[in-house]
């Protein structure tokens, strides 16, 4: 018997790497060994057809203090960033709480609100760029129904951010919903009626229920939605090339073009370590501020 | 007194459901309108065209190599599949149903390549797949799927797993079940959820991806959806209808798949969050 079970514990270590291995190999490969070399070409001057030629920090020194598109980029990313991300914390909760209604045939209106959520990248960019033409748009079509004459949207520099917002909003607003809405269905309906009881309404219920008891969710979304808009480019690289003006020129878009139009990988690379600083930097931050307002229930 | 109170309430509600659902769906509506229009058309602000011009359908397949790009896609899409949920669950399963030395450590790494932008690995990688004489074929889109399947996966797969009753595989392997017979005949077929979840998620990422096409696709009859729909956006005189019929075409596989598979679709978005 013992023997069998000291057969068995060989035959698992065999069978665990064995099965492991795939993911070992693709590790060193495609994972470590890349981001060695990428350290590497961020101090290298590189052009993928001569051998990288070691420059120390020049790439990161020259980004810093030299280059005006690097900081525009950075820019162009946190102003989106910082009214995206509130836009779509605070409209999804507020789409949660909507259909968090027991109103016959809320379903549907859940399915309808999610359902944008199911396109991305370049048919949503392509979709948008027809829905924003000033001229023939459906957004400005609607905006002058309204009295309102509508901005050139992605080709004015003041409203080409905005635009992407908005149709960020539009894309993901349905998505976030649900993630909300499950975590409000989790919230005991006695604190509602507490409340009632106490002559509270809606905005109470909000501010002292809801919040606090969704609180952990809305703080693993900021993060998540933080890291994610940090990632822009598809976008801003069918939708504007960047433009007008280096308006949409968003982070990503400007390490891509000077990977892989400028052929400077040594210094995109740089770009690319300084990007992962970005983000850790703001995940601590978050933390550190969230233990201010986040409420985690004991029981 | 109170119930009518409620009326008034349910009526508000009602009302703004039906606004917010007209800011989701109208811009939808818009677009397939404008895909059925004829081009003279394409500018007029009206939601009914003149004529249904189905062609605008047919005439894609003409003016770009759709059929193309619709084949490359769908390889791309369905070998990824394939290699992600066969690599990343035989993964899991060594981290979930064998015990081996160092295997959570190893574990923690797993989790710790997700934390790391894809920006970082993707030049070096570039410069791995020239190399190897990869570039403009789909060796580097497909490839590296089987190689574990992404850290996302293996961790999904993996919550899956630890549902699984222990016992059931003990029970197996006393019976002289080799762990490789386990993983196929038992494990995999009550893992049919999980699957489902990643098999969509990982169509919806591949479908939609742009960046790697872009990088590593530079033959214009290589190109996939993603890519031939941009570039054919970016004409300096789009034809509006054209192309978004095109996008409507793209699209459809996703809605279909959205109607078929809802339950995993919003549980995979519910997960992982999914939007590049």
């Amino acid at each position: 018997m013992l023997k069998k079970i000291k057969n068995i514990t060989n035959r698992q270590y065999f069978w665990g790497y064995l099965f492991v291995s795939p993911w070992v190999i693709g590790f060193l490969a495609l994972g470590l060994y890349p981001i060695i070399m990428s350290l590497y070409y961020s101090l290298c001057q590189y052009d993928v057809l001569r051998v990288p030629k070691f420059i120390g920090l020049d790439n990161y020194r020259e980004l810093l203090f030299g280059d005006e598109y690097f900081w525009k980029s950075i820019w162009n990313t946190f102003f989106y960033l910082f009214f995206r991300t509130p836009l779509v914390i605070v409209g999804s909760l507020l789409l949660a709480v909507l259909v968090n209604n027991s109103i016959r045939g809320i379903k549907y209106f859940r399915t309808l609100y999610f359902m944008p959520s199911i396109i991305s990248g370049v048919i949503l960019s392509v979709l948008w760029m027809w829905l924003l033409n000033p001229e023939y748009g459906l957004i400005n079509a609607a905006l002058n129904f309204f009295g309102i004459q509508g901005p050139l949207w992605l080709i004015d520099p003041g409203w080409s951010k905005p635009a992407i917002i908005l149709m960020s909003i539009w894309s993901i607003g349905g998505g976030r919903m649900l993630v909300f809405l499950a975590a409000l269905q989790g919230v005991p309906k006695q604190l509602y009626e507490a409340v009632e009881i106490d002559g509270g309404g809606w905005w109470q219920k909000f501010k002292n229920v809801t919040v606090p008891h969704v609180s952990p969710i809305i703080f693993l979304w900021t993060i998540i939605e933080i890291v994610f808009g940090l990632q822009v480019f598809v976008e801003a690289y069918v939708m504007t090339k960047g433009g007008p003006l280096n308006s949409t020129l968003f982070y990503n878009l400007y390490l891509y073009n000077k990977a892989f139009d400028d052929f400077e990988m040594g210094y995109s690379s740089a770009m690319a370590w300084i990007l992962f600083v970005i983000a850790v930097a703001v995940t601590y931050l978050q933390f550190r501020i969230s233990k201010k307002w986040v409420h985690y229930s004991s029981d | 007194m109170a119930k009518q109170k409620l009326n008034r309430k349910s009526v508000f509600v009602f009302a703004l459901l039906v606004v917010v659902a007209i800011f989701f769906v109208v811009p939808m509506l818009w677009i397939v309108s404008t895909s059925l229009k004829p081009e003279s058309q394409a500018f007029s602000l009206s939601f009914f065209p003149d004529t249904l011009q189905w062609e605008n359908y047919t005439r894609i397949f003409d003016k770009i190599p759709f059929l193309a790009y619709l084949q490359n896609s769908v390889a791309i899409s369905l070998v990824n599949i394939i290699g992600i949920v066969l690599s990343s669950s035989i993964v899991a399963y060594a981290f979930s149903f064998l015990e081996w030395p160092g295997r959570d450590k190893l574990f923690y790494v797993v989790l710790a390549t997700m934390l790391l932008p894809i920006q970082v690995t993707m030049i070096p990688l570039f410069v791995i797949f020239k190399e190897l004489g990869w570039l403009n074929s789909f060796k580097p889109l497909m490839i590296p799927a089987f190689f574990g399947g992404g850290a996302f996966n293996i961790f999904l797969m993996r919550q899956f797993f630890l549902s699984i009753p222990k016992s059931l595989i003990d029970a197996a392997r006393i019976d002289g079940c080799s762990e490789f017979r386990i993983y196929a005949t038992i494990v995999m077929p009550l893992t049919k959820p999980a699957i489902a979840t990643i098999a969509i998620l990982t169509f919806l990422f591949v479908w939609n991806d742009f960046l790697g096409p872009l990088i590593y696709l530079s033959d214009k009859a290589k190109g996939t959806l993603a890519l031939g729909l941009a570039q054919f956006a970016g004409q300096q005189q789009p034809e509006w209808a054209l192309l978004m019929a095109a996008s409507v075409l793209m699209m459809l596989p996703i809605i279909i798949l959205f109607f078929l598979f809802q339950k995993y679709f919003i549980r995979g978005f519910m997960m992982s969050g999914i939007k590049e």
